[in-house]
């Protein structure tokens, strides 16, 4: 049997990896995707794009709770969790589909299976164990992706503890929930979870929650969840899980202290490991650092024609990292002109709990570290006429200014929305505006993004509106 | 025709001053030589010096006037037998002049927010970001000068600090093509030789402002030393007799050796692999050697990256790729940024020596001149001998005569004793 030739094979129908393929297939090359579960990969199976659909249930939730400050009663409000999930699960439905519609208006060959490198430019596509297909081409890009981090003691069983794949499409609703690691993943639980009526304990190793955030957001969201009724632990290790009949009781170490946590489930949020393993690169130059395959600016591994993007390569872990690498990777393998490595200082990051958080660049204190002398300017929702409409008065938007240049270096944002408007502050990266340009432009009124441009003024002493 | 006098730049990084007092006034008249006013930066004060006669016919920007941009119309002066009405052909000239140090005065007061660079390329404005914009201003660099990576060609943040950092010629070398050159003849005037000019590429733009500046401001000392490369020779021979065919097949030049032998002499002293900042002499940890090579759009020099780690078939083969391209067009950034040492060979052309200017920011460059038969004195008789003069341009900054004359030292011992490469 003649082997299927293509100019491209991506490994893995990710965010990365289709974005790659549909790119690819624009600039003519011949494409092919192999994937062995769903197209979307994690992010919108089983990420990013159900648990939005989850806290939309969570938002909506919460408004109805304050209706009678809108001047609305509303009586006999229930949850029917059932329901909940299987609208997260529609939607990701709904979107696997779209993507798989997608590849084929552009022409991608999807090829279902488990693939691997085969030797110099070939691929072997394994289902259940066989092989069943070989295909050759000129360039591979590896986007396998990662799953949940595992620590020993603490092994996850799907029943009683949860990676975030159990947590999304739980049964019933738990009535109390402990979620080991505050990252974005973790918090996002603890936030539906805590907004639906459980119990909510967060246990964070380092000293702080959503420890990548500024400092000074962290605080504001720690204060936040804690007003809620989440019970937060920094500083705190979970050392044991001890599974009873319906319930998990963990012990946790703070400074010398020891004491136990009983939880009917248990979300196990450690981060994550890059899916390294059977992918044939033991016979090539791909180097795996960390249970992360090492690349250049390019993605390229070290081995000729072998590329890898996405949460394979390593943190920031987001699909939005992924789609842009694998676009950059593949308009170099094309020699298309103009092409730009990713800088990744320029990857906003987004969590989408209540209030959410949003951010760009670096943080205050990464800018002192760099020795940079910086100016903050900070503005508060509680200054904002369309926050205090909406009912959200709490959150703020902070921006670190160079003081040399006036560069934008970085933006932390928390409150109502805020992950819809960080792009504003992505764009203004991307064109190296100085603060002159964001205080030049025209923002709308009223709106959140006002504030945006009140931070920048405060930044330099001219805030009008607080 | 009224002679525009413009605010002088008393230092290539200076973009304003202040103009002290006038020394003539208004409607006196000027004799070439004359000064006409003190200005004053915050390093030095200087006159203006008259270079034409005629009557200081306007003062456009008064006494005590602060932050008056380079180049900004600042007086006017009538050449014998024009009259006073040659100013209405400046009117919008001094109107734009006057607006100028209004626009200083109001200089937003909570915070120093630099104003924005003047009009100066309204007319064919640069494509550069806000950000790489004001810290072009800030370093008096000339964004004309840069060549944008950015998207369409936009100077960008990392274009300035690459400028800034002196990272060998930035830019692409494709836009180094040269415009064609204008036929100016018809327009020289009677008793005027005859000129055609090629107008500067973006390269020679480069070119002139780095070598200048490397010229003017490090304090250049030479080392010349004469090696003798009959060993070289017979091994490069051999060598290139054992060159297999096809896959792996290499033909060793001259230059190669030169490459091998500088990367190892820099390992020996390393001294010569730096960079003088003002805060420190900054010692490089790998050896990157670049090599001058000749494309028709000017000079540029790629970069051999680790060169003392690679053999000479290696060095050849990145060479003979890197050079291709040059001439080509097709080198990317990252092939010649960067480099701790540079060669120059001119062996080539047949130039006997030569004294190169050193390729900032690095500290010193080899000129190589060609390998050729001289009388040499060998156990008190004339012999025949193949040799080779190449001369060390040190920044004395950075790298002191001794230290100069230790690299020259060992780069000899190895060129005279090639078997040495091998160790």
């Amino acid at each position: 049997m003649a082997e299927p030739s293509f100019d491209l094979i991506v490994v893995g129908g990710g965010p990365g990896g289709y974005v790659a393929a549909i790119r690819a297939a624009q600039l003519g090359m011949k494409t092919a995707v192999v994937e062995r579960e769903h197209l979307g990969g994690i992010c919108l199976n089983w990420g990013c794009i159900p648990t939005k659909a989850l806290l939309r249930t969570a938002d909506a939730y919460h408004l109805i709770g304050e209706a009678e400050e809108f001047g609305l009663k509303v009586k006999g409000v229930e949850i029917d969790f059932k329901k909940v999930i299987e609208r997260s699960r529609k939607v990701a439905a709904r979107l696997s589909a779209g993507v798989a519609h997608l590849l084929k208006k552009n022409k991608v060959t999807v090829v279902d299976g488990h693939g691997r490198l085969a030797g110099a430019g070939k691929i072997r596509v394994e289902k259940n164990g066989k092989a069943v297909a070989d295909l050759t081409a000129k360039h591979i890009i590896l986007a396998t992706g990662a799953r949940a981090r595992t620590l020993a003691d603490l092994e996850p069983d799907g029943e009683l503890i949860w990676t975030y794949k159990e947590a999304m499409t739980p049964k019933a609703m738990p009535k109390s929930v402990l979620v080991i690691g505050s990252g974005a993943i973790g918090i996002e639980f603890a936030s539906f979870y805590r907004t639906l009526g459980a119990n909510v304990t967060v246990v964070e190793v380092l000293p702080k929650i959503l420890p990548v955030e500024d400092d000074e957001i962290c605080a504001l969201a720690h204060k936040a969840f804690v007003d809620q009724g989440i019970t937060i632990h920094t500083s705190a290790k979970v050392n044991a899980l001890k599974k009873e009949k319906n319930s998990v009781s963990a012990t946790v170490a703070m400074d010398s202290k020891r004491f136990q946590i009983e939880a009917e489930r248990v979300i196990l949020a450690v981060g994550i490991v890059g899916n390294v393993e059977e992918l044939g690169i033991e016979k090539t130059a791909v180097k795996v650092k960390n249970t992360h395959v090492i690349t250049d600016q390019w993605s390229a591994t070290g081995e000729p024609g072998v590329y890898a993007i996405g949460d394979l390569c390593g943190p920031p872990w987001l699909a939005h990292k992924a789609m842009h690498e694998g676009i950059v990777c593949v308009e170099k393998i094309a020699g298309q002109a103009g092409v730009h490595p990713l800088d990744v200082s320029r990857v906003p990051g987004c969590t989408y709990c209540r209030p959410q958080v949003a951010s760009i660049g670096l943080t205050e204190q990464a800018a002192a570290d760099k020795g940079l002398k910086v100016r903050i300017g900070r503005f508060p929702f509680l200054g904002n006429g369309k926050a205090l409409a909406m009912g959200e008065p709490e959150g703020l938007i902070k921006t670190v200014f160079d003081d040399a240049t006036g560069e934008l270096v970085g933006a932390h944002m928390i409150g109502a929305e805020v992950t819809e408007l960080i792009q504003g502050y992505a764009i203004a990266q991307t064109l190296e505006s100085t603060e002159s340009e964001l205080m030049q432009t025209v923002f709308p009124h009223p709106t959140l993004s006002e504030m945006m441009q009140e931070s920048v003024l405060d930044a330099y002493g001219r805030t009008i509106h607080f | 025709m009224p002679i525009q006098i413009l605010m002088p730049a008393l230092s290539p990084t200076m973009t304003e001053g202040n103009l002290v007092k006038w020394l003539k006034k208004e409607g006196e008249a000027i004799e070439s030589g004359d000064f006409l006013a003190e200005i004053e930066t915050d390093k030095a004060t200087m006159e203006i010096e008259a270079i034409d006669r005629g009557v200081l016919a306007k003062i456009v920007v008064p006494d005590a006037t602060d932050g008056v941009k380079v180049n900004q119309l600042i007086a006017i002066i009538l050449e014998e037998g024009e009259d006073a009405a040659a100013l209405n052909d400046l009117a919008p000239a001094l109107q734009a002049a006057a607006a100028h140090p209004l626009e200083s005065q109001v200089k937003p007061t909570p915070a120093p927010i630099s104003t924005q660079p003047g009009a100066t390329q309204l007319g064919d404005r640069v494509s550069a970001s806000p950000l790489a914009r004001r810290m072009a201003l800030q370093a008096g660099l000339d964004l004309a000068s840069l060549t944008g990576s950015g998207p369409h060609g936009r100077v960008v943040k990392t274009d300035v600090e690459a400028a800034l950092s002196g990272g060998a010629v930035e830019m692409p070398v494709t836009a180094a093509v040269a415009a064609p050159p204008v036929l100016a003849s018809s327009m020289a005037t009677a008793g005027e030789a005859a000129y055609t000019e090629a107008p500067n590429s973006m390269m020679r733009k480069i070119i002139a402002q780095r070598l200048g500046q490397a010229k003017r401001d490090i304090p250049h000392f030479y080392l010349s030393i004469d090696c003798a490369v009959d060993a070289l020779m017979a091994l490069r021979k051999d060598l290139n007799a054992k060159a297999p065919e096809g896959e792996g097949a290499y033909k060793l030049s001259l230059n190669d050796f030169v490459v091998r032998s500088v990367a190892l002499a820099l390992r020996k002293v390393p001294a010569a692999n730096a960079t003088w900042t003002d805060e420190a002499v900054r010692l490089y940890s790998s050896i990157d050697v670049s090599v001058a090579v000749a494309t028709p759009g000017g000079l540029i020099t790629p970069v051999i990256r680790d060169a003392d780690n690679k053999g000479l078939a290696k060095i050849s083969a990145e060479m003979r790729d890197l050079a291709g391209r040059a001439r080509e067009g097709n080198l990317m950034p990252e092939e010649y940024q960067g480099g701790g040492f540079t060669i120059s060979n001119m062996g080539m052309y047949g130039v006997k020596e030569f004294a190169a200017i050193i390729n900032p920011p690095q500290s010193c460059i080899l000129a190589v001149g060609a390998a050729e038969q001289r009388p040499v004195v060998k156990g008190g008789a004339l012999a025949i001998a193949t040799v080779m003069t190449c001369t060390l341009s040190v920044d004395h900054r950075s790298v002191d005569g001794a230290r100069g004359a230790q690299f020259m030292a060992a780069f000899k011992a190895l060129i005279e004793e090639p078997l040495t490469m091998l160790l």
